[in-house]
């Protein structure tokens, strides 16, 4: 559902507290899904490939050629923008930005500038206090990734370094923020949910190099800022910014002033340093790039709004009041589409709850621990998993090692119980296991008539040993407490 | 010899395309103009070779084309005739190299320019000026001086040229042959070094208006390449004997007057006489901003290109020399050494004029000045078919007369810019001569009226010797 | 009128070294010709749109399918300095 737009000079986030921090992000998206890049034919599949063997003439800034846009780039673009309740400007049009530098090719960066996409847009987090936030977004535009830098060493000591375009002219979305942002945390809760939505447009592989790369700004209030460029994590981010607002600190303490200037974060040592370059002022000098022309786009709107997929906090509400499962279960699942898409297959076939608790609390788990994604594990076979603890066939740990030798080494639930014995053990052997258990524990039975509770722990424990564990817990304490009460 | 087109592809059909184009090499390696910058022989020879043993067909079968050291071709090193680019093979063809190549042509050479065609005579040339095959110790014009000179000294039959702000007519006009600059974004641009990107269009050079209208229709037309490209109707060939009769001629009043020397108005003027003799009728009109035209295409041009140049670094491509120290300095060590006193001028007032504090006193002022002088031709062609102009305002120069003072170099350019700033076409044919140096005579069209104005032109060449005589030296 | 030190920004921006004695020269020639250019201040622009392009197209796209990159040796076929695949570039710093 999205809500409705804002002028983005309307205030509604706020007040900046006396000794507060004021945050910015620019974030740059890299539309890795697409097929090709953003203004020529090759393929966006450079990840592993040799240096500059993903070029052409056009991407390789070669005298003569020329860009052509790709439709599919723009199309994303709107998603993107609509999907943060963005306006999208009818007439939008690319600009160049001029300066130098060894990764770029042309020496200027086709970009947008004057006309963005997308403008005044909001997306609503959770502030650390738990209330809700609603952080503006400036704008939304569309620009092309420059090449890579490789160095022998540090960026600053390296005595040359070596340059591969494979990364250059890959499509570009850039997210800029207002500076409305409180804190490190906040900033991070933003960073996680702008992936989650990107990836539930299907834009992106977050997981993949240099999907995401962040610019945050800070400044403590009254303060200049500091930009500190190119973060890849959005852990990256929190700990760069928790540092600056202590160095920021610093200074002030000391009675100094902040200066503006742009810093890098150093990753191994969690500090941010100055990149200070030459004392002359960059100037861009935008002017529009007259090799491509206009592009008018307001009547692709309600066709890309149509198929925009149902977003992050909307599935969550649906899951929740639909599967009738808790927030917090929403919320885990939801996180990630796949996941939540995994979810919601296993919940049509099964009980939503267990189906929940399963997918949330312990597949989730497993998974993680080794490193693997949810498309590892087939729906069907918690779907089976769930309806063998719901009748009773397994045991919860049973379930769990059931779920963990697949992962490990595949094959079915119903095929693993049997090699591994896990079958729940049937009603008849338990109670035949308890009465030989009371039986042997004459001690523990003794304790326990003298009011000694905790004496039934033991016996409940050498009852699952009998059952080499393959009896229910709780059913066993039921009737170990039966029995003892018996006598 | 004169060869047009199509006589010379009857020649190639009954005799050897190897012997013609060695006599071609021959020529050009005795010749002092300096017209070219690069000879592809071997390419050459081998491709007539093959033509010989097995004939193609095709438009421009056999034909062999002098190409614009600005216009990429493949394996065939594209200098732009500046020391920063010495040595640059490109591995792509221009659309047009590709175009003409499906129709059968065989690229001779490259030819010598102003350094990334800034310039009016090929003087700014890191191989030196070419000379002007009427008078060794003028300029042929520029910056497609040696495409020019080529066609006009016979050392190509045809050429390919490039023109920003004139840089196609000028030379056609101070060397005696036609010249075309066609409509923006007719002819792509794909392959086309850039100078200044939306004022300039690829063009052909020949010694007929019947051979531009064959190049044209080879290389006009849609390039998915190119954004800025145009559909094209094509059959550029099959009007052109029809005629002027019924055709209204425009003639602006500030084409004429004070500046123009007084031997090429009356040149003109007998051409105006001579399209109302043979059917048309014409009258005065007014494209009152035209005197603000140098000063908008210059600022615009001189802008475009600092963004153009600016990958010229010497990381990819092109010249690296001396000991690398940061990369700031050293790409602006190779770029002071790399280019010429001209260029740097234009780039270096191209970065001032973008610069923040002065972006909207001459980048945004020029173009909004752009508008009214488009807006100038736009009401013009409501009532009139085609503008008829002088080319340039007086005949070729000598050498080293102008190129101490830029400005005055700027202001030989003065008929020519207004055109690109349009995007209209315009093409210049020899209308009679100078002090034994040749007059171009400019026809103007609206947008896509390439049709037009090649009628016009080809039934004044009808009518007129001009363009059968030939420079001293020229058999 | 333009400054040395207004060229001298200038070449740092359009990274284009120029030498002391050639400060001077461009000094004067950049202030003839932007002393030309000046005559445009005499036309009233106040309600015209600027002219970016000459061609009066909007929405020219492609469809987003890849096709053949340049094999890697072609890709560095002009390149200066090149090691192991990379462009060697001057350092950073």
């Amino acid at each position: 559902m999205r809500l409705p737009t804002i002028p983005s000079n309307q205030r509604g986030w706020s007040e900046v507290e006396e000794n507060g921090v004021i945050v910015g992000l620019e974030v740059h998206v890299q539309l890795n899904n697409l097929k090709s890049k953003m203004f020529c034919t090759c393929s966006t599949d450079y990840h592993d490939a040799p240096p500059n063997s993903h070029t052409c003439p056009v991407c390789l800034g070669l005298p003569g050629t020329l860009p052509v846009v790709n439709k599919k780039a723009v199309e994303y673009a709107i998603k993107v923008a609509l999907a943060l309740n963005c306006e999208i400007q009818n007439d939008t049009l690319f600009y160049r930005k001029n300066y130098f530098y060894p990764d770029l090719p042309k020496a200027f960066q086709i970009t947008q500038y004057d006309f963005p996409i997308g403008v005044g847009g909001r997306l609503l987090i959770k502030g650390e206090d738990g209330e809700e936030r609603l952080i503006r977004i400036n704008r939304v535009h569309m620009e092309e990734d420059p090449g890579r830098l490789v160095h022998a060493g540090t960026i600053d000591r390296a005595k040359y370094s070596m340059v591969d375009y494979n990364r250059c002219g890959m499509a570009l979305l850039e997210v800029v923020t207002e500076p409305d942002l409180r804190s490190p945390k906040e900033a991070r809760t933003f960073l996680d949910k702008l992936r989650n939505i990107l990836e539930y447009l299907d834009v992106f592989d977050g997981n993949l190099d240099g999907a995401m790369r962040v610019d945050s700004n800070l400044s403590l209030v009254g303060g200049e800022r500091a930009e500190v460029k190119n973060i890849s994590s959005h852990k990256g981010v929190e700990k760069a910014l928790a540092y600056e607002i202590t160095r920021q600190k610093n200074i002030r303490r000391r009675g100094m002033d902040v200066i503006q200037e742009t810093r890098h974060y150093d990753e191994l040592r969690g500090i941010t340093v100055s990149i200070r370059t030459k004392e002359e002022a960059h100037d861009y000098r935008y002017f529009p790039e007259a090799d491509l022309v206009s592009m008018r786009i307001a009547d692709w709107v309600p066709q890309v709004e149509s198929e925009l997929p149902e977003l992050p906090d909307a599935k969550r509400e649906r899951f929740r009041s639909m599967y009738k499962i808790s927030d917090d279960h929403a919320k885990s699942i939801t996180s990630d589409i796949k996941v939540a898409n995994f979810y919601e297959e296993v919940a049509t076939r099964t009980s939503p709850q267990m189906a929940a608790v399963w997918t949330a609390d312990v597949l989730k788990g497993e998974l993680n621990y080794r490193d693997l994604s949810i498309n590892k594990f087939e729906p069907g076979n918690l779907v089976k998993i769930v309806n063998m603890l719901d009748g009773g066939e397994i045991t919860e740990k049973g379930a769990i090692e059931v779920i963990r030798h697949i992962l490990d080494h595949g094959g079915s639930p119903e095929n693993v119980v049997k090699a591994k014995g896990l079958g729940k053990v049937d009603d008849g052997a338990v109670l035949s296991a308890v009465k030989v258990a009371v039986a042997e524990c004459a001690h523990a039975v003794e304790d326990y008539k003298n009011g000694n509770e905790k004496s039934m722990n033991f016996i409940v424990g050498q009852v699952m040993k009998k059952t080499h564990g393959r009896a229910d817990p709780s059913e066993v304490s039921t009737l170990v407490k039966g029995a003892l009460d018996g006598l | 010899m004169i060869f047009m087109l199509k006589e010379l592809k009857e020649k190639l059909s009954t005799e050897s395309a190897e012997d013609y184009i060695c006599s071609l090499f021959d020529k050009i390696k005795k010749s002092n103009l300096n017209a070219y910058n690069i000879l592809a022989e071997e390419y050459a020879i081998k491709r007539a070779q093959e033509f010989d043993k097995y004939p193609w067909g095709g438009l421009m079968a056999g034909v062999p084309i002098a190409i614009k050291s600005s216009i990429s071709t493949k394996n065939i090193e594209t200098n732009c005739s500046s020391r920063i680019l010495q040595g640059y093979i490109p591995p792509y063809d221009a659309h047009v190299i590709e175009q003409l190549k499906k129709e059968g042509a065989i690229v001779l050479g490259k030819t010598n320019m102003d350094e990334f065609a800034m310039g009016t005579s090929t003087e700014t040339s890191y191989f030196g000026t070419t000379h002007n095959p009427w008078d060794f110790n003028s300029v042929p014009g520029g910056s497609s001086g040696g495409s020019a000179a080529a066609v006009s000294a016979e050392e190509a039959p045809c050429s390919l040229g490039s023109d920003t702000g004139g840089s196609i007519r000028c030379p056609a006009s101070f060397c005696g042959i036609v010249g075309l600059k066609p409509t923006y974004g007719l002819v792509s641009r794909y392959g086309l070094i850039a100078y200044a990107n939306s004022l300039e269009q690829i063009g052909p050079l020949t010694t007929s208006v019947e051979d531009t209208a064959l190049i044209l229709e080879v290389i006009a037309g849609h390039d998915w390449r190119d954004s800025t490209s145009l559909e094209s109707e094509g059959g550029y060939l099959g009007d052109l004997d029809a005629g002027v009769q019924g055709l209204k001629c425009g003639i602006p009043k500030e084409y004429f007057g004070e500046g123009v020397d007084e031997k090429v108005e009356r040149s003109v003027w007998d051409a105006i006489s001579k399209l109302e003799d043979l059917g048309a009728s014409w009258e005065q009109v007014s494209l009152p901003h035209t005197k603000y035209a140098l000063a908008s295409y210059y600022i615009i041009a001189m802008s475009e290109a600092s963004s153009n140049l600016a990958r010229f670094d010497g990381l990819r491509y092109g010249l690296r020399e001396g000991i690398d120290k940061d990369w700031h300095t050293t790409f602006s060590e190779i770029r002071a050494a790399g280019f010429g006193p001209e260029v740097k001028r234009r780039v270096l007032l191209g970065t001032y004029a973008l610069s923040a504090g002065y972006y909207g006193r001459y980048y945004l002022k020029a173009q909004k000045v752009r508008t009214l002088i488009k807006n100038d031709f736009q009401r013009v062609f409501k009532d009139i078919d085609v503008l008829v102009t002088p080319t340039m305002p007086f005949p070729a120069f000598k050498i080293g007369e102008r190129i101490q003072d830029p400005l005055s170099l700027y202001m030989a350019d003065v008929f020519t810019v207004p055109i690109n700033l349009s995007g209209v076409p315009a093409i210049s044919l020899p209308c009679g001569f100078a002090d034994n140096l040749p007059v171009g005579l400019q026809i103007i069209g609206n947008h896509l009226q390439e049709n037009a104005i090649l009628r016009v032109a080809k039934a004044y060449e009808d009518a007129t010797p001009h363009h059968t005589v030939k420079p001293e030296g020229v058999v | 009128m333009i400054t040395r030190e207004d060229v001298a920004h200038i070449s740092w921006l359009a990274s284009i070294e120029v030498a002391e004695n050639e400060k001077d020269d461009f000094v004067e020639q950049f202030n003839s010709v932007l002393d030309y250019f000046h005559q445009l201040d005499e036309v009233d622009t106040e309600n015209v749109e600027p002219t970016y392009r000459a061609v009066e197209l909007v929405n020219v796209f492609r469809e987003d399918v890849a096709g053949k990159s340049l094999p890697q040796e072609v890709s560095l076929q002009n390149a200066p300095k090149r090691e192991d695949g990379y462009f060697r570039s001057p350092r950073i710093v």
